[in-house]
Order: C-alpha cells, then sequence, then structure tokens
C-alpha cells in the first residue's frame, strides 16, 4: 500500500522496492510509507547538502568577483567553511529578548525553513526524478512560497525590535508587489504549456522557454530574486537602514536557520527557473538527466549571484515603483502576446517557433525600452543651486 | 537607452572574475615593500649614538627616552656619553619619522618589520636591550647612503653600524693616529 500520487514515479517504485525487500513480510503493510519517509529524508538532505555547497559557491564566487579569493581557509578550496561557520553559531549564545512574544519568536525560523523544503517536493532534477509529479505545481508553488514571508513576519513581529518590524513590513509589501508580476508571468507559461504540473511544463518546450518568453523570464527571474529577498532588493535586512531587518534580534543556531532557509530559497527558486524556462533537465544524451539539470541550475545560480555582485541596492520607494509600473505591465503585454500567439498557432512547428521567438523577443526589446523612457529619470544634469545665492558685483552665480 | 548602464556593470563585474586576485595570503606569502616603507622596530646603533637626545627633542609625542652619564673614560680621548636608558614606546608612535630626521650621527633608523603587534598596550614598549639585540634591517627612509647603495631591507643582510654610516668608515689605525696626532 502506498499515496496513490507517488505511484507513477519511478524514484518512489524504486526505493519501494528495495525496502520491500529489506523489510520482513509481516512488516508489508507499513512498506509505504517507510519508502515515502525514506524518500523525504533523502530529499530533505539533499537541500540540507547543497545549501551549504551554494553558500561556499556564493561566497567565493563573489569573492573573485570583488577581485578577492574569498573562503579558502578550511577544507580543501575551503569548502569546509559552512560548517565551521555553523559550529560557531552553534555554540553561541542564544538569547531571547525580554520585549520579545517568545513563542512565537522561537516558531519563527522554523516557519521560514519549513516552505522551503515543501516546494523541493516538486522539482523535476531529471526525467522520471522527482519526489512528486503534482498536478498544480505552479499553484502549489505560489502557494507554499508565500508561506515563507509568514516566517519573516513572524520573526519581526516576534523580536519587540523596531528594526525588525521595519524589515518584516518591508518584507509583506514586497511580497504583495511582486507576486503579481510573478504570476502574471508564470500564467503566460501556463498559457503555453496547458498545464501545471512542472514535468509537463518541461515536456512541453520544444525549445527553452527562454528563447519563446523572453519578457517573462525576465519578469520571472527579477521578481523572484525580489521575493527571495536578494541583492538588488534585500531592503528587508538592508544594514545601512534597519540593523538587520528582520533577523536582528535573532543570535546562534536560530539566526543560522534564517541564514539556511535565505539561501536554500534561492538554490529552490532556481530549480524553479531552471525548469520553466531552460527545459529543466533536458539535454544531450551523452550525460545523464539530473547532470543536465544541475548545469543549468549552476547557471541561474551563477547569473543571480553575478547580478549580486553587481547592482546596488534601490530603494524602498524605487522597489515599489519598479514592481508596479515597470514589471507589472512588462508581465501583462508578455501575457497578451503569448495568448493571441497561442490562437494563431495552436501547434506550432519549427517555422511558427522561429517566428514566434523573434516576435516575443521584439516586444520585449520595445516593451522594455518603451516602458522605461516612460518611466525613468531623466538624465542627470547638475541642477542649478536652490538656495539663494549672494550676488557678488560684476560676478554671475556662484 | 535604459538598462545600458546595467550591462555595462554586469560586464565590469564578470571582468573582476577572470583578474587575478589582488589577495595576499600573509603569513604564506608576504606583501613587498619599498625599501622606504617606515615600519615598526626601530633599528638603533649604539656604537653609534652620542646620546645627544636630539631625537627625544624632536618626537612630537615625546616617547624617546633617553638617559645619559658622563663616561667613566676620559672625555678627551673622543669617548661619548654612556647611555643608561634609550626606550621608546611604539604604542604611541605615530610612524613620522621626525626622530631619524633629527639624528645628526645616523644613528637611528626607522624600521623594517609590520609585525610588531601585540595583545597588550604595555608590550609596545621597546625598552633599549631590545633595541641593541635586535636583527638590523634599517630601512632607507631620509637615509640616502643606504639607498645609493643598494640596500633593500626587506631581502638584504642585516647591516652593522659600520655599514649605515654616509662616509666610508675610518680604519682603526687611522682613527688611532688622528687622536695621536692631537
Amino acid at each position: 500500500m502506498s499515496p496513490a500520487v507517488l505511484e507513477d514515479n519511478a524514484l518512489y517504485r524504486n526505493i519501494y522496492s528495495m525496502i520491500d525487500w529489506m523489510l520482513p513480510d509481516f512488516l508489508d503493510g507499513i512498506t509505504g510509507y517507510v519508502a515515502a519517509f525514506a524518500i523525504v529524508l533523502v530529499v530533505a538532505n539533499i537541500v540540507l547538502v547543497i545549501t551549504p555547497l551554494f553558500i561556499w559557491f556564493e561566497r567565493r564566487l563573489l569573492g573573485r568577483f570583488q577581485q578577492r579569493l574569498g573562503p579558502n581557509r578550511w577544507g580543501p578550496f575551503g569548502l569546509l567553511q559552512p560548517i565551521a561557520d555553523a559550529i560557531k553559531l552553534i555554540i553561541k549564545e542564544d538569547i531571547v529578548p525580554r520585549g520579545a512574544d517568545r513563542a512565537v519568536f522561537n516558531a519563527a525560523p522554523v516557519v521560514l525553513f519549513m516552505p522551503v523544503m515543501l516546494m523541493i517536493a516538486v522539482i523535476p532534477f531529471g526525467t522520471q526524478f522527482y519526489l512528486v509529479d503534482l498536478n498544480v505545481a505552479v499553484l502549489y508553488i505560489i502557494a507554499v512560497g508565500t508561506l515563507e514571508t509568514i516566517g519573516i513576519f513572524m520573526a519581526g513581529w516576534a523580536s519587540g525590535n523596531r528594526y525588525a518590524l521595519m524589515g518584516a513590513v518591508r518584507s509583506v509589501a514586497m511580497l504583495v508587489s511582486y507576486e503579481v508580476p510573478l504570476v502574471i508571468a508564470l500564467a503566460a507559461v501556463l498559457v503555453w504549456s496547458g498545464s501545471m504540473s512542472l514535468v509537463d511544463i518541461v515536456e512541453k518546450q520544444p525549445v527553452p522557454l527562454l528563447l519563446l518568453q523572453p519578457l517573462g523570464f525576465f519578469v520571472f527571474l527579477t521578481a523572484t530574486i525580489a521575493e527571495m529577498n536578494r541583492a538588488p532588493f534585500d531592503l528587508i535586512e538592508a544594514e545601512s537602514e534597519i540593523v538587520a531587518g528582520y533577523h536582528t534580534e535573532y543570535s546562534g543556531m536560530k539566526f543560522g536557520v534564517f541564514q539556511l532557509a535565505e539561501f536554500a530559497s534561492v538554490v529552490v527558486g532556481a530549480g524553479f527557473i531552471t525548469a520553466i524556462f531552460l527545459k529543466g533537465a533536458a539535454g544531450w544524451s551523452f550525460l545523464p538527466s539530473p547532470m543536465w539539470f544541475s548545469l543549468k541550475w549552476l547557471v541561474v545560480i551563477f547569473c543571480i549571484i553575478w547580478i549580486r555582485a553587481t547592482l546596488p541596492r534601490v530603494r524602498v520607494d524605487q522597489v515599489m515603483g519598479f514592481a508596479w509600473k515597470f514589471l507589472l505591465p512588462l508581465s501583462v503585454i508578455n501575457l497578451v502576446a503569448i495568448a493571441v500567439e497561442m490562437v494563431i498557432w495552436p501547434a506550432p512547428g519549427t517555422t511558427e517557433l522561429w517566428i514566434m521567438g523573434g516576435i516575443n523577443f521584439a516586444i520585449a526589446g520595445v516593451a522594455v525600452s518603451v516602458l522605461a523612457t516612460a518611466l525613468g529619470h531623466k538624465n542627470f544634469s547638475p541642477r542649478k543651486p536652490q538656495f539663494p545665492i549672494r550676488k557678488v558685483a560684476g560676478k554671475e552665480g556662484v | 537607452m535604459y538598462g545600458i548602464g546595467i550591462a555595462k556593470g554586469l560586464l565590469v563585474t564578470l571582468r573582476n572574475l577572470f583578474r587575478t586576485p589582488s589577495t595576499i595570503q600573509y603569513p604564506e606569502e608576504r606583501a613587498e615593500q619599498h625599501s622606504r616603507f617606515r615600519g615598526q622596530e626601530f633599528a638603533w646603533y649604539e656604537e653609534r649614538c652620542t646620546g645627544c637626545a636630539s631625537c627625544a627633542k624632536y618626537c612630537p609625542l615625546g616617547i624617546i627616552e633617553i638617559v645619559t652619564d658622563p663616561s667613566k673614560q676620559a672625555m678627551a680621548e673622543g669617548d661619548k656619553y654612556a647611555i643608561e636608558k634609550f626606550d621608546i614606546d611604539i604604542g604611541r608612535c605615530m610612524y613620522c619619522g621626525l626622530c631619524v630626521e633629527a639624528c645628526p650621527y645616523d644613528a637611528l633608523f626607522m624600521g623594517s618589520g609590520f609585525e610588531r603587534a601585540r595583545y597588550t598596550r604595555d608590550e609596545l614598549f621597546i625598552p633599549m636591550e631590545e633595541l641593541k639585540n635586535a636583527t638590523k634591517r634599517p630601512s632607507t627612509w631620509f637615509r640616502p647612503q643606504l639607498e645609493s647603495k643598494g640596500y633593500d631591507p626587506q631581502s638584504g643582510q642585516p647591516l652593522g653600524w659600520k655599514d649605515v654610516g654616509r662616509h666610508e668608515a675610518p680604519d682603526y689605525e687611522a682613527m688611532q693616529r688622528r687622536w695621536a696626532d692631537r
């Protein structure tokens, strides 16, 4: 007996048969549950191992972007640095501020980390290599991913600290703003594939969707970076304004869990971008499909770190304006364009794909430049001083 | 055109990725210093020092303490004052080098090291014994005679008191003759 949703999952079936062979006969009734737990354990631990690796990768890469070396002391190439960090965090004192709401304060890291683990379930890491092929996967991603903000808000609210609360409020405001273009960009993908299952979305891409929906990719990438609270949208922990944002009061391993959740959400978000816009695990046959997935995944992660290393943090008002005035119209244009094209060519062949890609790239270029020109600031020119200047006899101006 | 700036910025960071990092792995490799680097650990040659205390007077911070004593030997024979105390408190030193500029006898030199960090302020005090026994690699700062010799304190040999003056050191016989002539 096993959960019905796992029946057609090759990974699950393999583990099921292995556990069925290992367990004695009278325990056959629970084999399905043991197999389910085993697979959850494996995937959860994959996240917990990949996330520290990602942290190491980011720190090394960020170092090279800034002409530094990055951590290289502990272990080969500094690979054990996250372990050293974790040990440091564990032996730190765990402080709960006096004004804090203790129960909520302690629960917040868990609430923040849980959605990340849940989202892993629907990522297709390879052909026939996923935890579950949910038929509402995209809806599930959006719904569960949003829960992270509840964790952030719990942390900020329960800390009894104004900076923490401000960070949390900013997080909620950003979620409300960026969820809209994100979902509309995803809607264009759904119009294309006609299915909400990520496995179907991967299968229905004749070429990586990035080439067919550049505008959608741009909006989705930007909105995802904003939802992951990463630079240049890391306003909720802007050191220059609000000490450390929502985790100002956290110390020790609770802070460590926050960091872990934050980086794990980047790993997961990059996984979704890979699956939705880069054709997931598809590739030539000389490498197994999970390898192709990992390669594309690494490229996406590299781009996210690259963006972080390049762009400065935007202001609060700019963040909101960027989402509502720029990304939202772009995503709507993208959705309309894709919908019209799908009506014209319901089953596009190679020629139609070329035409479609060309049109969409043209639309993307025109829409971005027109919107940016309409909304952007004028070129900076030194203004005349606003304050009154004493006139010096015979001299003009300053 | 908007967005060009972002693309340019991305290219700048990408170019950095392929540059050699400017980091120096300090304990294993060391940064190259100029020979005129004003470092810690003054090089002081007691054989050249007459105890005139010019350095102590010129020090803006007053961190050089000198106590001298008339020599036991006869002054007429050219002997100098005996120096009982020559202590530098580098905890307050700002390495301006005015003491070195002030020294008329080429007895005091800036050091060439940068590793005399200590845990407490008290340990930053350099007593005379330490100055005497130190391996002396004087900086060539304000000492053109060292630079014209091509001396590099970072890689060269430690210098003895006869090699650091601005004139050739007279040999022993010449000195004896000179004093005998009087």
